[in-house]
């Protein structure tokens, strides 16, 4: 199978930092902001630019950042093997009137995000709900766009792209297969 | 896995998986919504043949709470009283497209019997059989005592514990589960009963066995205590002389209370009988796990259902 890096350490490390300042930027601040990463890549990605956020703004990580696990929230449970659960933290304050930037690796169909914006509703009402993602790859099959995004990668439906941080994979990189 | 039969179905990882997502199920039920979609347009039956508060209750929340449509069938009142036999009721139910029947019989072996004769293609639970199983009991307590242990508990068993089983055995299906999964998950159970409710087949499987409990607490460093309700309905001939001998060689009281470590919690899976096999002080005792044992329930029966049901084939 062939492999191709499409994205370096340090491209990732760039990503991040840049999706942070937009955050920041387009919110005008900190103030009524919630970063959820979803597991289990995503919520490393969010701990990496809530990590930029609290360097360069007065606030603390365990304000800013939480997780949200969608598994139980998925519409295609029934067609596969039973999935562990993850784990799903919410800041203390909640997420009522917040807005909140969902944190994924890869947006490709969409049903994710349409799966914890399912799962938000049940914790609360934000002002606002926006998108980040490391790689936007296109493919989509519901109405869903990304706010921040790392890097556009087109693709074929068939290709794969692994995205692989040192938190959970040894290394910092993004590969397509194919 | 598709049943929840016996708790000898269960790996240890398997167990553990199931602790670990009643984590997050309980979580959910901290929450303002308690309510996820992952079952919606499942179908659960609980098939009740036997009295029961705490697990038919906990049963139908947990499906609930998954979205799951819950359809309660109690024995009484219904056509067995008039006969029915549980091949005939399971195949009504299974006409109405149950996905999942909970069953509590008063015949060892009757969850067994379902799930293997192809009155029904769904998924059963057995929620207690006769003087058998009862499984789901055996993951919630060990989940309680898990959490009570060790705040931080995902992903941990329970090795090194040291758990006395107190009380009438022989007709205790809670104790048969708890057994086989505290031994499963690395604890050290030992087993304290009077002579004639003490099964040879079950003292060979514990780490250690006595027919005094005073003994057992003086000489086992324990780190919990389960004590068990003397099943007086299920008693066909004399295995003790009277209640107030058995409260007092093998029921809990402030003087055994007292001898326990500080650290030795204190579970009993109820109803208890409280003056029998324990008195109310070691009940609402600080270091008792009782009430944590009842609200847990809810979400361990959300995990279980979840690894149940939610998955597709493998």
């Amino acid at each position: 199978m062939e492999t191709r890096t499409v994205l370096s350490a340090s491209d990732i490390d760039r990503a991040v930092t840049r999706i942070a300042h937009e955050i920041l930027e387009s919110n005008h601040g900190v103030s009524d902001l919630v970063i959820l990463g979803i597991p289990t890549r995503g919520a490393v990605l969010a701990k990496r630019i809530v990590s930029v956020i609290t360097r360069n703004e007065n606030v603390e990580e365990s304000q800013l950042l939480g997780q949200l696990d969608i598994t139980m929230y998925r519409d295609d449970l029934a067609l596969n093997p039973t999935r562990p659960v993850g784990v799903t933290h919410i800041p203390n304050d909640g997420i009522d009137d917040k807005v909140v930037v969902l944190v994924d690796d890869v947006l490709f169909s969409g049903r994710t995000i349409r799966a914890a914006l399912d799962a938000l509703n049940d914790f609360g009402r934000p002002k606002a709900v926006q998108l980040a993602v490391l790689v936007d790859r296109g493919h989509r099959e519901l109405p869903i766009r990304a706010d921040f995004v790392g890097k556009n990668l087109p693709t074929a439906r068939e290709e794969r792209i692994r995205v692989h941080l040192t938190e959970s994979d040894e290394q910092n990189q993004v590969v397509i297969e194919g | 896995m598709k049943h929840l039969l016996s708790a000898n179905d269960l790996t240890r990882e398997n167990a553990i998986e199931i602790l670990d997502t009643a984590i997050e199920m309980a979580g959910v039920n901290d929450r303002e919504i308690k309510k996820l979609p992952t079952l919606r347009g499942k179908t659960v039956v609980n098939l009740f043949f036997e009295d029961s508060t705490r697990t038919r209750i906990s049963f139908e929340v947990a499906a609930k709470r998954l979205s799951a449509d819950v359809i309660n069938f109690a024995a009484k009142g219904s056509s067995v009283s008039k006969g029915e036999s549980l091949k005939d009721t399971a195949q009504t139910l299974e006409a109405m497209g149950a996905d999942a029947v909970v069953i509590r019989h008063y015949a060892s072996g009757a969850a067994h019997t379902l799930a293997h004769s192809g009155w029904v293609n769904g998924s059963v639970i057995n929620a207690g059989d006769g003087t058998h199983e009862h499984p789901s009991q055996a993951l919630l307590d060990a989940f309680t005592l898990r959490k009570a242990v060790n705040q931080d508990a995902a992903g941990a068993g329970l090795d090194g514990l040291s758990v006395a089983i107190v009380g009438d055995i022989a007709h205790s299906r809670v104790a048969r589960s708890n057994l086989t999964l505290l031994k499963t998950l690395g604890a050290k159970v030992h087993l304290v009963a009077p002579a004639t409710l003490l099964p040879k087949g079950l003292t060979d499987k514990a780490d250690s066995y006595s027919y005094s409990l005073d003994e057992t607490i003086d000489s086992v460093d324990l780190d919990a205590i389960m004590m068990l309700r003397v099943q007086s309905e299920r008693m066909n001939a004399s295995f003790f002389p009277s209640e107030r001998e058995y409260a007092r060689i093998w029921g809990l009281n402030q003087d055994r209370l007292a001898r326990l470590g500080e650290n030795t919690f204190i579970m009993h899976p109820g109803p208890m009988n409280r003056g029998l096999e324990i008195d109310a002080r070691s009940a609402d005792s600080r270091r008792s796990l009782i009430l944590d044992q009842v609200a847990n329930g809810v979400s361990i029966r959300m995990a279980i259902m979840y690894h149940l049901l939610a998955g597709g084939a493998e």
